[in-house]
Formats: C-alpha cells, structure tokens, sequence
C-alpha cells in the first residue's frame, strides 16, 4: 500500500463509500432505518457509552449519512464532519457546543440573510450574542474581541455579493484571540477554497447548494478541522469537562482531533434533533460525485455573464469577483484561483422598478429562494432573502434595493445570456 | 521516524505484526479511553494482558492484571502507554530492561516523550507518540467511517461485516502522506510550544 494523495474528483466519487458488506452494492445504500438491532446487551451498552463503532439510532448515526459525512470530511481536509438537517442546523449545533449563555462569537457583517436573522434573533433568545465585523476589515475583528468570545464566523464566498473574504487573516486574530475560527463555506465548495488550508478550525456548509446541486434536498453538515486544542482553560466544558450525559467521559481526551464533531453529534444532534434523512443524503452524495464537473461549468458560466452584464447599458454595476476589475479580484485569485463562484449580484441603472421587471421577463432563469441549482436562478434580495433588514443593514451586507442576484446555472451560456438581453432590452 | 505525522505504512505495519499487548495503565472504570481501547483491542483478536499495579488481583474483561511489565513473564509484541508525558520515561526504561525486547512502544492520545522514544528507538523498537491504537485500527480498516470520521482509507473492495473477535484487513489505499495534515501541522505547533 503507497501513501499516494488521490486527487479531488477521485475523492468526490470514492472517499466514504464502499461495496455494501452484505449485498454487494455498488452504489451506496439507502438505509431508511429509524433504528439497528444490537448484537447482545454488551454490545448495546458498548454502543451508547460511546465505546464501540456503529450504530443505534438514525437521529444519532446511520450508515448513508456516514458515507456523506466522511466524504465531505475528506473533501475539505478535515478529520471527521457530522450531517445535519440543513445549514441553519449545522450553525445552532456547532455554537451549542462553543457557547454558554452570556457568551459572545464575532460575525461578519456580509453574510447570508437567514444566517444574519438567526444570530440576531434566534440566538439572541438563548443567551448567545452576535458582535458584528467587517470582513473587508480584519482590525474590526480585533477590536470586537473580549473575554466572553468563543468563536470567529465568517463567510469564504459572501451571499448575495460573492465577495471574497481574507481568511487566513481572519484566521490570525481567531489564532490570538484562542477561539475557533468557523467558515461557511457554502457558495464557495472545497472544489474552489478549502478553508482549513488557510487556518479554519470548523467549517459549515449548507449541503442543499452546490454540494448536492441540484435543487432538490435539504442538509447541512459540519466539518471538524481537528486543528483546534479544546482544553485550555476550561473555556470549553462540552468538549474538555467530565459530561454527565455519558457517565463522566471527557470527549477530547476520549476522541483526540476529531473530538469537536463528536461533541456536535452526541451532545448537539442527540439532544436537539435535527437529523438528517438518509434519503436526502443519497441524493446529495450522488450529487457530490460530480461536484468538480459542474462547479466549473458554474464558474466559466458565471464569468461569462458577469462580462456580459458589465458591458450592458442597462447596468450600473456588477459586483463579481471574477471580473478583473472588482474589488475582491485579487482575493479571487489567492483563495479561488479555478472560479469566483456563480452566484453575485448587479444593480440596474432602472433602480428598484427595473430591478422587479427584470425577474418578471426573465424565461429561463427561476424566480427563487434559493441557490446552487444546476438551474440558473435570480432573486431580488432586498424584497425577499435580505428583507428583514432594515434599509442601512441592507446596503451594508450588499442587498440594496437595487441590486438582483443570480445563482448561475450549468445551462449553455448562450442561452442564460440571450435570456438576460431580451428581459433587460424589453 | 518522524512523531509528527506518521505514514499510513508504518502504522499498518504495526498493527498488522503485533499479536500481543500488554497494556501500562488499563483502568477498570468503564467510562476511561484505555477501557475502550483495550475492549476493541481485545474483540479485534489481540492478546491484550492489562498491566497496574492498583488492581493486582481483578481482572479484566477476564485478562488478570499484572503490576509491572517484568510480571508479565512471557515475551510481548507491543507496549502501549495510558500514562501522561511525564510518566512515560520509567515505563520506557522498564520496558528496554525486557528479554526479549518488545517490538513497539505505544504512547497514547496526548502523551509524547521524545528522549523516551529516542532511547527505544536506538535499540532498534518502534515508536508512535500521541495516537491511540483504537482509533488508528478503526480509521485504517475504516471501521470508524461510522462515527463520519475521516479514515482517509479509499477500497472498491467488498469487505465482510465485522463480528466479534474478527481481524479487519487494514490494506486499504492510502489517502495520507504527501503534504502535512492541519491537524498534523496543529499537534506539531503545540507540542512546540509545550
């Protein structure tokens, strides 16, 4: 056996799956089980004192899931990764395990709407506050931090704008501060950043977008670094403290570098609930095996457009980070040298007015919620995604009201780009 | 050898040849990482003989304790360490006072003494620091892969479903080795600082 370092697309079709051990199975099975038989009672009390390998019950484990978490795992770098129902669940789940009530984590200010509301509101109720920063300014995360902070979240590729952020300076004052950084990694996929290569501790993903790519299940997932020493000081109980929920088992010095996505799966998945269906997971890895093929074609799409649109005189502005001129081209280039993504955003000289005739013209791109569809889609964030903000935050996390979104699709790009001059020349 | 990060091969190889450990600091509190691991150990077919001088007298999982290494009185493949850095060197010195010799020392997740490992590694035993052999077993059988662990292990082979007290192949292609893992390159930068 040669220690030989398989490449990406080898890894997106193989890591995590093997043939079925009782039938043979190519193709990984789905294992629409709630529950597994145990051997005896040894094994059964084996298997809930987290002392054996396997599995018990489908809101804890189950077999088409494992194969979806160790190919992410392996996707991204990381040493273990835990799936969840969505991308929203992978966030309440990792901050259960980081933060006590009272406690701060930093965010950037551009990110996903929902995620913006979540850590505004939802979060807000469990005694976890958000303090904002500027991911195009590394000094406001420095200033933001204090002794209550436990965590750094931040976006590789920012929803709606598709800016790119610093990560690896991010990822100094998370160093400093002693905190774990956390990056959604959605828009971007490991196929264009890896974020653990440029000093993640955590990474999130909200699988139902290009990872499984095809618009058509729900999941989020967890990836584990296991870069980050949980011990110190005490400022992690759920991962450094005997836990009473297992008879006194201190999980990193039990689970070592993968103890993070333990934690997230038999303190925050057991207790919560957001379990993932198998089902979904078999689509999202079928989706995965073709992640490479398609988040090119997204990419060389996208760049495409994004010409297209900058050179339009109905356009007042594009903000693309593939496009030479924009002002995260040259983190473009250091973070995702293969594409800038496929979904940004450009404001019409016709303001808020055009902006709404614009999706109502529109015959091939679907007016959605959503993004990383093999479909090309476009939205008006300010109205719908970004609404809950009000008109200052809106600009701020780059949703004003005239500004349009695209996710770009895997169409043929000749037909996205007719599609977008008879809707804007109309 | 390099205790930074070592090659898939050397811990297969390991694994593969040992057949019997005697385990320094095996407690019988089931809620303790050396419990678990010398449970799996024990169902995946190795001769396991717990080894601390707190519990001469019971055994475990039906394997008597023994107080020291010399009580053992017959030759051990491996020794594998449940003690902290700063007990390591006496369990070493102990160990190279054998006849024979054993062919690994073993220290566990969170223990690295490199003069202990250099002194064994000079008469020719090998060394792994701050790894466990559970996890390493699981992760290169991919038996772990059921906890969304990361075996870094690819096969297109179809293997048998596990039962008790069955050996696992562990030759399965290696995604490891070529640049140094985050985690790796985290181990290290800490064990510096320590």
């Amino acid at each position: 056996m040669s220690d030989r370092l398989p490449g990406f697309s080898t890894l997106a079709v193989h890591a995590g799956a093997q043939p079925d051990p009782t039938t043979g199975a190519r193709a990984t099975p789905i294992y629409q089980t709630t529950s597994f038989v145990f051997n005896d009672a040894d094994h059964a009390a084996s298997l809930f004192g987290l002392q054996a390998f396997g599995n018990i019950y489908t809101r804890i484990g189950n077999p088409t899931n494992a194969v979806l978490e160790e190919r992410v795992a392996a996707l991204e770098g990381g040493t273990a990764a835990l799936a969840v129902a969505s991308g929203h669940a992978a966030q309440v789940v990792v901050l259960q395990q980081l933060l006590q009530p009272g406690d701060e984590f930093i965010a950037a200010r551009k990110l996903y709407g929902g995620s913006i509301n979540q850590f505004t509101h939802a979060f807000k109720s469990f005694g976890w506050n958000v303090v904002w920063a500027d991911p195009d300014d590394t000094a406001s995360f420095e200033r933001a931090v204090t002794p209550r902070t436990k965590a750094i979240f931040i976006e590789s590729i920012a929803n709606p704008g598709g800016s790119i952020t610093d990560i690896e300076a991010i990822s100094t004052v998370a160093r400093k501060a002693s905190v774990p950084l956390i990056v959604d990694n959605t828009l971007a996929s490991p196929y264009l950043i890896r974020p653990i290569d440029h000093g993640a501790d955590i990474v999130v993903h909200s699988l139902t977008k290009f990872l499984g790519g095809h618009g058509n299940s729900l999941g989020g997932i967890i990836v584990d670094a296991g870069t980050f020493d949980w011990s110190t000081g005490g400022k992690y109980p759920m991962l450094s403290e005997p836990r009473p929920e297992y008879h006194g088992i201190r999980l990193q010095e039990t689970f070592g570098n993968f103890a993070f996505a333990i934690a997230c799966r038999v303190l925050g998945l057991r207790d919560l609930g957001p379990a993932l269906s198998p089902f979904n997971a078999f689509l999202i890895l079928t989706g995965i095996e073709t992640l490479p093929l398609r988040m090119q074609k997204h990419c060389d799409n996208a760049k495409a457009i994004a010409e297209f649109l900058a050179s339009h005189p109905a356009v007042a502005s594009v903000s693309y980070a593939g496009l030479a001129s924009d002002k995260y081209n040259q983190l473009a280039r250091k973070y995702a040298p293969k594409g800038a993504g496929a979904v940004f955003t450009f404001s019409l000289k016709g303001g808020y007015d055009a902006g709404v005739s614009l999706v109502e013209k529109l015959q091939l791109f679907s007016h959605l919620a959503n993004v990383g569809d093999t479909r090309s889609l476009v939205i008006h964030p300010a109205s719908t995604t970004h609404s809950q903000l009000d008109d200052a935050a809106k600009i701020r996390s780059g949703a004003g009201p005239d500004v349009v979104r695209l996710s770009i699709g895997i169409e043929d790009k000749e037909d996205l780009i007719a599609d977008l001059e008879q809707a804007l020349s109309a | 050898m390099n205790h930074d990060a070592y090659p898939d091969n050397y811990i297969r190889g390991i694994l593969n040849s040992v057949k019997s450990i005697a385990m320094v600091g095996a407690s019988p509190a089931n809620v303790r990482p050396s419990y678990f691991a010398f449970k799996y150990l024990a169902q995946r077919g190795y001769d396991m003989i717990p080894v601390n001088p707190g519990h001469v007298g019971k055994d475990l999982l039906g394997q008597p304790f023994v107080a020291s290494l010399c009580d053992i009185g017959r030759p051990i493949d491996m020794i594998d360490i449940f003690r902290n850095s700063s007990h390591i060197m006496p369990v070493v010195e102990e160990a190279l006072a054998l006849d024979p010799l054993p062919k690994v020392i073993w220290m566990q997740l969170g223990a690295r003494d490199d003069a202990a490992a250099e002194k064994a590694e000079a008469v020719g035993i090998k060394v792994v620091m701050n790894r466990c052999p559970k996890i390493e077993y699981g992760r290169l059988s991919s038996e772990i892969s059921w906890m969304g662990v990361n075996s870094r292990t690819l096969s297109s082979k179809r293997a048998p479903a596990p039962t008790q007290g069955m050996r696992l192949s562990l030759n399965r292609m290696s995604v490891g080795g070529g640049d140094t893992a985050a985690s790796d390159r985290a181990a290290k930068n800490k064990s510096e600082q320590s």
